[in-house]
């Protein structure tokens, strides 16, 4: 019968009390791990999808928004920009490649991007199996969309109107599958590939219909009327010949032209600055509900003590040690603060699986299923607290005098 | 076996007591008389290890007790000395076998599950092993403290007012019981109480005034 098993025994003999403090560290060790996955999990995927990227060119508007439509295919486009203006902006000596977007359709909530060859390169993309999209209505699948939406090579689908939703589908053309990349762990893991003329093609034939039914209506995408002085795209990533650019080119752009730059590093750590707020909040809220558990768990340690200050008495009458009681109180304060991180853990990671399923963007899903490095503090900020709320009581136990505690009954 | 010379403890109020030299022999079994408020208790820890004396010595089977050194104490008390308490106080949390393991192990002994059914069943109590505490009456759980006391063998046995809570009848009982365990453990018996009723049962009498 070691001090351990006896420790042991000793809470199960109320559980109710221990349940609640296990349940108070879990609580605290879960939000953390969630935070710490969470926070993990977005820096990556921000760091992850801007890497090659320098600068995006797109329609004046918020930068942020810019940023988050031509990286990471979260919130809308800006709007368009002549692609007049953008290959003259791609020929400019600070650039060394020039990667048009053009963005409008999706197939499922997933959007279709038309790109040229410079896309392949910049984010280094391969196929797993087929090639990559060549003539129109081709395309290239990422890998997750292969797998979420069955596709495989000689599929063919119709994309429909817009960044969300299927109400209106382009039934004029079908897109065929011709390959699929190997996963990348970006964005490109969740986008339909294929070649600008085809998005131009698919609202050109749109545009006609829409037409045919509302006379007034206005254009306002990426046009399709056959001459490159009219046609538009939706962003153009750029990619810097020298650090120099850094200075002149974004300069530039934002005086000379009727565009405007954006710098993905720049809006990221802005983006992440914003949020931050928020996770150190609930950061601090973690830390004062482990706070609270700590000082639960070392009252009820305390209060037990003194019910059992006799019982721990008559353990020394049977020949335990100062040291062996010592240890019997540190264990307890320690099983109940392991329990309940461990289960904090698991819990957190569950959660967070759970709120991935439920997001509605493909493209920022969050993955409990991640042991991250940093889980090891958690375990030990746990052990420490249970050291830190049981040492009192344990040292307590270990000077009591059991000659007085005995004769007082 | 058991020796206490020129013993004597200073309360905290500054009132000192004395007690005379006491010198037990293997196997014999004593009772120790004084009202209440004599310094009974205050001997028996004195005897048992748990209190230092402010003067004399405790010596047993040839150890000096109280120069050992404190985690050899309560060692040296886990496997040579059995005490009964007024009260069994048994740790509610474990089983009655569990109760007597842990005796055996605090005294840093194998762990015998043959000696504890042994016991046990001397007592008459073997089916309640797996019982917990609160599930035992008040009769069955000062058998098992009994138990414990004995469960290691000890050289000396002692019973703090084992009867003083009882009836004439269990009394009786309990004071046989002790001096049957004893008997059947070759361990010394001391039984300390102001109770009258236990007189006649003892030959040796330690009185304290």
């Amino acid at each position: 019968m070691s001090p351990l098993k006896i420790s042991w025994k000793s809470l199960w003999s109320k559980p109710l009390s221990s349940a609640l403090n296990i349940m108070l560290i879990a609580f605290g060790t879960g939000i953390l791990t969630i935070l710490l996955l969470a926070s993990t999990q977005i820096g990556e995927k921000l760091d992850n999808n801007a890497k090659d990227i320098d600068l995006v060119v797109g329609a004046k508007g918020s930068p942020l928004q810019l940023i988050l439509s031509s990286i990471y295919y979260i919130d809308f486009p800006t709007g368009n920009i002549p692609l007049k203006e953008a290959q003259e902006l791609a020929r400019s000596p600070f650039v060394k490649k020039a990667v048009p977007l053009a963005q409008g359709d999706n197939y499922q909530g997933i959007r279709i991007v038309g790109t040229d060859s410079n896309f392949v390169s910049i984010y280094k993309l391969k196929t797993s199996t087929g090639k990559f999209w060549k003539a129109d209505f081709e395309v290239t699948i990422g890998s997750t969309v292969a797998i979420n939406q069955k596709l495989k090579i000689g599929d063919t689908f119709f994309g429909a109107h817009g960044l969300t939703g299927s109400s209106d589908i382009h039934k004029t053309h079908a897109y065929k599958v011709v390959g699929i990349l190997t996963p990348q762990g970006n964005v490109t893991d969740n986008l339909i590939l294929t070649n600008i003329s085809s998005v131009w093609k698919m609202h050109e034939d749109h545009e006609k219909e829409e037409a045919a039914e509302h006379h007034d209506h206005k254009d306002h995408r990426p046009d399709q009327t056959g001459h490159n002085d009219e046609k538009e795209i939706t962003a153009l990533l750029i990619q810097y010949r020298s650090p120099m650019s850094v200075v002149m080119f974004p300069r530039m752009v934002n005086q000379s032209t009727n565009l405007q730059a954006a710098s993905p590093a720049m809006e990221s750590t802005r983006l992440f600055s914003l949020i931050g707020v928020g996770v150190d909040t609930l950061q601090w809220f973690a830390v004062l509900i482990m706070l609270i558990a700590a000082i639960s768990v070392f009252v009820n340690l305390y209060n037990s003590l003194k019910e059992r200050s006799y019982d721990l008495a008559i353990m020394r009458t049977l020949g335990a040690s100062r040291g062996q009681l010592f240890c019997i109180v540190i264990f307890e304060g320690v099983l109940l603060t392991l329990a309940g991180t461990i289960i904090g853990i698991v819990l957190g990671h569950l959660v967070l699986q759970l709120i991935g399923n439920y997001q509605e963007s493909s493209q920022a899903r969050l993955s409990g299923f991640i042991l991250l490095k940093d889980e090891i503090y958690l375990f030990v900020a746990g052990l420490a607290i249970g050291i830190f709320a049981a040492v009192i009581p344990a040292l307590q136990a270990y000077r009591s005098n059991i000659s007085k505690i005995l004769s007082k009954n | 076996m058991v020796s206490i010379k020129s013993v004597a403890h200073s309360y905290s109020n500054a009132h000192r007591i004395g007690f005379k030299d006491w010198e037990i022999n293997n196997g014999e079994q004593w009772l120790l008389l004084g009202e209440s408020g004599s310094g009974k208790t205050t001997l028996l820890h004195i005897l048992t290890g748990i209190l230092k004396p402010a003067a004399g010595a405790v010596n047993m089977n040839g150890t000096s007790i109280y120069s050992l050194s404190s985690r050899e104490l309560d060692q040296f008390r886990g496997r040579n000395i059995g005490i009964i308490f007024q009260r069994p106080h048994l740790i509610k949390s474990l089983t009655i076998a569990e109760n007597l393991i842990m005796a055996q192990s605090f005294a840093r002994l194998p762990q015998d599950l043959k000696r504890v059914n042994e016991v046990l069943t001397s007592l008459g109590i073997a089916a309640k092993k797996n019982s917990y505490p609160s599930e035992l009456s008040q009769g069955q759980l000062q058998r098992v403290s009994i138990a414990r006391a004995v469960i290691n063998k000890p050289a000396l046995l002692i019973a703090d007012e084992p009867t003083s809570s009882l009836d004439d009848k269990n009394a009786q009982a309990a004071l046989e019981l002790l001096q049957q365990q004893s008997g059947l453990n070759q361990a010394t018996l001391i039984v300390a109480t102001h109770d009258k009723r236990v007189k006649d049962a003892f030959t040796n009498t330690y009185e304290l005034k």
